[in-house]
Parts: C-alpha cells; structure tokens; sequence
C-alpha cells in the first residue's frame, strides 16, 4: 500500500466486506491456492467489483498472500471475501500440505532437487 | 490442479537482510501485503510511543520459487520487531522450518528468533550475513558464542547473493532430511 494518509488506509479495505472484520470459515492461510471455477456456476450472484477483480487475479492457480499483495489489500480483508467467493461456488480453495509430524521424505527430496536448480 | 504449496521462514533481528535473502532466491520481486494492527495489539504495545500513532501496519515480504509444476516453495521474511511477533504463530503453522538471519555486528537483535524456533521446536538453521559479504568470524565462534546444538547447522552468508541464499535453504532441507531420517525412539 502507498500513499493515502493512515486513516484512510485503515478504514476502506473493511468497507469492501460490508464492515466484517473476522472471516465466516478459518481455513484460508497465506498459502491457501485459490483458483476461479470455470466457468462459473449459472446460478452465481452477480460478484462485486473487488471480487471480480479476485476471480479475474485468480484465473490462475495463486497463494492468498499473493493475491493480497497485488490487491494491494489486506490478507485478512481478502480472506473474508474469499470466504463470500467459496461460499458462491465461484472458487476452489486447496488447503498447504500438511505436515502431522514430519514432513514427508519424497516432498523434502524434491524441494531439495528444485533449489538446487536454482 | 492447484500446486502443492510449502513455506520456510526468514528471521532474524530488524534489518538484518531478510527481505533481501527473500529477493535473492525468489524468482518474482519480493511481494508485500501490509495487515493493520487490531485495537487489541495497540492497548498492550507500550514501545517507542507508537501509542501516539492512530493506526499501523505491520508488513510482511514473502516469494515464491516454483519447485516443479506440483510444488511450490514461498519464502516469508518474518516481522522484525519484537511487538508484532504476535503474527509470527500463524506464520509459524504449516512451516517446513525457518533460517534465522544474524548480522555479526549485532547479533543479539536476532536472539529472540532463534528462542521462538527453539521452544517451538521448529527446524531452523543460522545464517550469518556479513556485511558486504565479510565475515570476521568463523561458524564454529559464532556457533560457540550462541551456544547454538551442534545439530543446528550455522553457515556463512551473503543476503545478497543468489548462490550463497540457495546453499543456506538447501542446508535446511538437508537438516529437515535428516531428522526424518534418524527419528529418535519415544524414549530419548
């Protein structure tokens, strides 16, 4: 975010999600992938310009903190629409990999192959 | 199908050079978002005055190196303040492990991250940045001076080269390989 004095800052992203503060669901993380369905379910509401904008960012497989920074919004601003997009069929969410434990030895050996491509 | 998605985080003292490992080795520009602080953050903050400010944010710096076309791999620069480790739990669920960043000039400023990974008992390895890419004292001092287990890799580094980022990654992989690999029994 640049520019716009402080208050004003604080103020508008929670105006987008109609004043909610806290998300309706709580499995959205920073690197929650969220895609658009495509094409959307027929009996969608018409989406809001912000979450047009999310569907347009999200054509794409992209992580939740990702589409916050180029909304230049608020990761917990997002997620709350996010949640309003799930809720509406007009997203699918893919949780990260979970780790009960240890993480897997395959998943380290292949992050381990990746970097050293770098 | 949406890629598998992991994340390790970069800590470590304000300024330390997070943000510019995280541009190193990450293959877009590093990203930010920026969270405003919740009301009840501020009541408890009692550092630098920041109670004369109506509102702040706390930013956070991350990228993304695509590890395949199933994998994805996001780098977090951790919050470098003290008062805004509040975020650092969230952040801290779901990591594979953490790099804690130190700068040889001032080395205490990144003690607290290394106690959050210890008593969490999150995986992490200690990079020493040096400045301008000197490095005045060997891993095995450094190691000795934070009384740091031998089982916690320490290396040497430079934040702003690619290679040097790299290799402080792969060592921590290589030591989240090996914990796999030799679990302790129940009983140890």
């Amino acid at each position: 975010m640049s520019g716009g004095d402080e208050a004003g800052r604080l103020v508008r992203p929670f105006t987008l999600t109609g004043g909610r503060t806290r998300p309706s669901r709580a499995d959205f993380t920073l690197i929650t992938t969220v895609t658009a369905v495509d094409p959307p379910p027929e009996r969608a509401v018409r989406p809001q310009p912000e979450h047009t904008r999310i569907l347009r960012l999200c054509a794409r497989p992209v992580a939740v903190a990702e589409l916050a920074a180029h909304l230049d919004l608020p990761v917990s601003v997002v997620v709350i629409m996010l949640c309003d997009l799930l809720e509406a069929g007009l997203i699918t969410a893919r949780p990260p990999r979970s780790f009960a434990g240890t993480p897997d030895l395959d998943l380290l050996q292949k992050v381990r192959d990746g970097l050293g491509r770098i | 199908m949406a890629p598998d998605a992991v994340k390790i985080l970069i800590a470590g003292g304000f300024g330390v050079g997070k943000t510019t490992m995280v541009g190193s080795v990450s293959e877009i520009a590093p990203l930010r978002t920026e969270e405003p602080l919740t009301v009840a953050g501020l009541d408890v903050d009692d550092l630098l005055g920041i109670e004369q400010k109506r509102a702040t944010t706390v930013a956070l710096d991350f990228g993304r190196i695509t590890i395949s076309d199933d994998l994805v791999l996001y780098l977090f620069g951790t919050p470098g303040q003290q008062r805004f480790w509040f975020m650092w739990n969230d952040l801290a669920i779901g990591a594979l492990g953490a790099v804690v960043l130190i700068d040889v000039r001032r080395p205490e400023s990144s003690f607290a991250a290394i106690d959050f990974f210890e008593r969490r008992r999150i995986p992490f390895v200690v990079a020493v940045n040096g400045f301008h890419g000197r490095h005045p004292y060997p891993a095995a001092e450094i190691r000795e001076s934070l009384a740091l287990p031998t089982h916690v890799p320490v290396l040497l580094c430079d934040a702003r080269e690619r290679a040097s980022c790299r290799d402080v990654l792969v060592a921590l992989i290589d030591r989240l390989i090996a914990d796999v690999e030799f679990q302790p029994s129940p009983t140890s």
